[in-house]
């Protein structure tokens, strides 16, 4: 069982507020990691943190890539940490529309990523875009239509659809199904659950929403005021936990 | 294959007053290969409670339990998970899937997540829902909208399409007819055969006179 | 030169302004295809006539140059003659339409036809000089993208070009990569110009007075048009002749002649024209 991420006493802090004090986190090949709490409990801080699109005020971060060297993330020059974010990490967007050109066709947008490392054949390009939007259920035929004309719930695949096209190892993924409608959420869970499993990714997963917790990920770390209160297996955490905040917070569900 | 030692549980619910309850103390009892047995006990004795600690489900915080010579409390989450999906079947009363997901996907998922492949895993999970009288109308649709006898056969479906080493049974024939109970006894003792330690909570006699090997009184565990 | 001073403050700029634009001249000359930032000044026209082609002449005119200005290839449309009569009062520069006999040339829209030498300098008037502007509006992230040669837009704009078209229809301000490091806007010349932008003998300076920026293609530079392995580049044409002077391998205008909507094709660079006629 190997690790792909570790971060060591990341601290961020927004004025004299901590976002993220002093936490630790691991992320091992294969695994989906769940990151919860309420608004503002600095969860996606950390994940903006752990992806390089924060800097922290101190810690430590390294991830393994692809050639098995240890990368220190905190002082990666910044053309390599760009392209791992091309190439081998993925983010993926609560709002598609953070993750997508709008105004570039749905091909466009898939294929961005390859042209960007290096792909120069259009018909290859074209190819694979075709096999990818076709992979995340949206209908070849809509592969020149703008993604300003798609609905939430495809524009958020033909997200996902781009991000995964050079097959990366790491997906950070911000509420992925934050703004969608509950019939289209299950749906793109199913999606990205079968789309882990074939490319054995791993996966940190911000999400408010405990039911989109327990149908992703392994595991599930709590966060509250910047801190983890609890961490373990996502069904032990639900079922059975052990900090009085997340048994407050698993007591909070409304069952239908 | 399985080994209970000293096992306690208690609950601290920590938003109450006096919210610390114990369930059970020093619970000691194993469970071989190619053995199936049955918690007994009052209802509320803690059977449930207890299986899911060997599952992992809840917390164990005291004792020791020991699957395949492994104590699953020193297991970091990731291996656990790893554990449950190469040895350990689980089958609860309740159906919990994403929604949407047509059944016979929910049956394969556990032999992809093996990385068989999908013709192979297709196959096995037809094999057992037709077996189960789940009429193949149904296979592409979720199982929430069935009735709680599908569900529940739907369930077994997706515990027995592997050969676990371990099977946790929790109440597997409580809302079926005759029949299928018939037909889930009969996979239970076909699982046996070929070598799987089971461990069940019956409340039905009949079945755990036809397929237990032992019974375990839980209530000699009880912390009250 | 006699009186250094006077000469250094030849023609129209003020000292300071003049140095600050020469500075940015030789820095983008260092750094073909790089855009540097100047700032630009108020020139007595509009944006988008010319003000950052005339601040770069400006800064490159000497009394002995002979300057030439065309729009869209010709010499005689009004921003040319305006361009032309505005130095030839406040420098006092010889003028010329004729490609050959000119020192500097400031151009809108087109490379001459006739081939230019080493003692030459062409002056691009730029509107946009960021060729990634359309797809990155943010030019924070645009910078970085040059800094760290992360071109793979670029291609996502001829991808769009052929999915949409069947074919690369950009036809002007075609990008290109200059001497194997940056993407480059050649200003909105048609694509059949860009080929004599690589290895040409002559000086290409750009200027891009609303957007502040300068940048040069030096002599005997690398200049190549972007395109894919199955859509390669073409320097296309009207497939046509010019009917008055009979060319064949020109740039041509489409032009409108009577109320009828008849329409005639001619060489879009007069000089040229003019030159294959006698």
């Amino acid at each position: 069982m190997e690790q792909i991420l570790k971060a060591k006493a990341i601290n961020k802090k927004f004025g004299d507020v901590y976002a993220c004090n002093n936490l630790s986190i691991e992320l091992y090949t294969g695994e989906v990691v769940g990151i919860v709490g309420e608004s503002g409990s600095g969860k996606s801080t950390l994940l903006n943190c752990l992806s390089g699109s924060l800097v922290p005020d101190g810690g430590n971060i390294t991830y393994l890539d692809r050639d098995n060297n240890w990368l220190d993330l905190l002082s990666l020059p910044e053309p390599r940490k760009r392209n791992l974010l091309r190439t081998e990490w993925a983010f993926v967007h609560q709002n598609p529309r953070d993750g997508l050109r709008m105004a570039v066709s749905a091909g466009g947008n898939i294929g961005e990523r390859l042209m960007a490392i290096g792909y120069r054949n259009y018909s290859q390009i074209r190819a694979e875009a075709t096999e990818w939007i076709e992979k995340v259920e949206i209908d070849a035929i809509r592969l020149d239509d703008k993604p300003s004309i798609f609905s939430g719930g495809m524009q958020q695949r033909l997200q996902i659809a781009k991000n995964l096209i050079t097959k990366p190892r790491l997906i950070f993924m911000d509420e992925p199904t934050g703004g969608l409608d509950v019939s289209v959420q299950a749906r793109l869970l199913d999606l990205i659950r079968s789309l882990v499993r074939e490319l054995g990714l791993s996966v940190i997963i911000v999400t408010h929403d405990l039911a989109v917790a327990r149908f992703m990920a392994n595991r599930l770390i709590v966060m509250k005021n910047g801190k983890i209160v609890e961490t373990g297996l996502t069904d032990q955490v639900l079922d059975d936990p052990q900090h009085s905040y997340t048994q407050l917070l698993v007591s909070s569900i409304l069952k239908v | 294959m399985l080994e209970v030692k000293n096992v306690a549980k208690s609950f601290n619910l920590k938003n109450l007053d006096k919210g610390k309850f114990s369930v059970i103390r020093d619970a000691c009892f194993n469970v071989n290969s190619g053995e199936c047995v049955a918690l007994i006990g009052n209802s509320g004795c803690g059977k449930s409670t207890l299986m899911r600690m060997i599952y992992g489900n809840y917390v164990c915080a005291e004792g020791q339990i020991y699957i395949d010579k492994e104590n699953i409390l020193d297991l970091k989450a990731i291996e656990m998970s790893i554990l449950r999906k190469q040895k350990m079947g689980y089958v609860s009363q309740f159906l919990r899937v994403l929604p949407r997901v047509s059944t016979i996907d929910l049956v394969m998922e556990p032999l992809l997540d093996q990385f068989e492949s999908r013709a192979r895993a297709k196959d096995i999970a037809e094999t057992l829902l037709s077996r189960l009288n789940l009429s193949s109308q149904l296979w592409h649709l979720s199982p929430l909208t069935f009735s709680g006898g599908e569900q529940q056969r739907v369930n077994i479906a997706i515990g027995f399409s592997k050969d676990y080493k371990l099977l946790l049974l929790d109440e597997p024939t409580a809302s079926l007819d005759r029949e299928n109970k018939k037909i889930v006894m009969d996979m239970i003792s076909e699982k046996k055969e070929k070598g799987s330690a089971i461990l069940g909570i019956f409340h039905d006699k009949e079945v755990r006179d036809k397929v237990c090997d032992r019974e375990i009184d839980v209530s000699n565990f009880s912390a009250s | 030169m006699s009186n250094s001073e006077e000469d250094f403050n030849f023609a129209y700029l003020d000292e300071q302004t003049k140095r600050m634009i020469r500075r940015a001249l030789i820095k983008a000359i260092c750094i073909p295809g790089y855009q540097v930032p100047f700032a630009s000044r108020e020139m007595p026209m509009p944006y988008g006539w010319g003000t950052g082609g005339v601040q770069v002449t400006a800064a490159c005119l000497q009394e002995t140059d002979v300057l030439k200005v065309i729009d869209q290839g010709s010499d005689d449309t009004t921003n040319a003659v305006s361009i032309r009569k505005f130095f030839e009062r406040v420098a006092g520069v010889k003028t010329t339409e004729n490609t050959g006999k000119a020192s500097v040339i400031q151009t809108r829209h087109r490379i001459p036809e006739q081939v230019l030498s080493e003692d030459q300098i062409l002056v691009y008037q730029v509107p946009i000089p960021e060729p990634l502007r359309f797809l990155e509006p943010r030019e924070t992230e645009t910078r970085v993208m040059h800094a760290l040669e992360e071109y793979g837009l670029m291609h996502v704009k001829l991808y769009e070009d052929i999915s949409i078209n069947g074919e690369i229809s950009t036809a002007y301000a075609y990008p290109v990569k200059v001497n194997d490091r940056y993407i480059m806007d050649p200003s909105p010349t048609p694509k059949f110009d860009n080929p004599k932008m690589n290895f040409c003998p002559a000086i290409q300076l750009f200027g891009a007075g609303r957007e502040q920026r300068i940048y040069a293609v030096p002599p005997y530079t690398k200049v190549i048009s972007l395109d894919f392995e199955d859509y390669p580049f073409e320097a296309s044409r009207a497939e046509k002749t010019c009917e008055i002077c009979g060319a064949t391998n020109t740039y041509l205008d489409e032009v409108v002649i009577d109320d009828k909507g008849t329409r005639m094709f001619s060489c879009s660079d007069s000089d040229y024209c003019n030159s294959q006629k006698s």
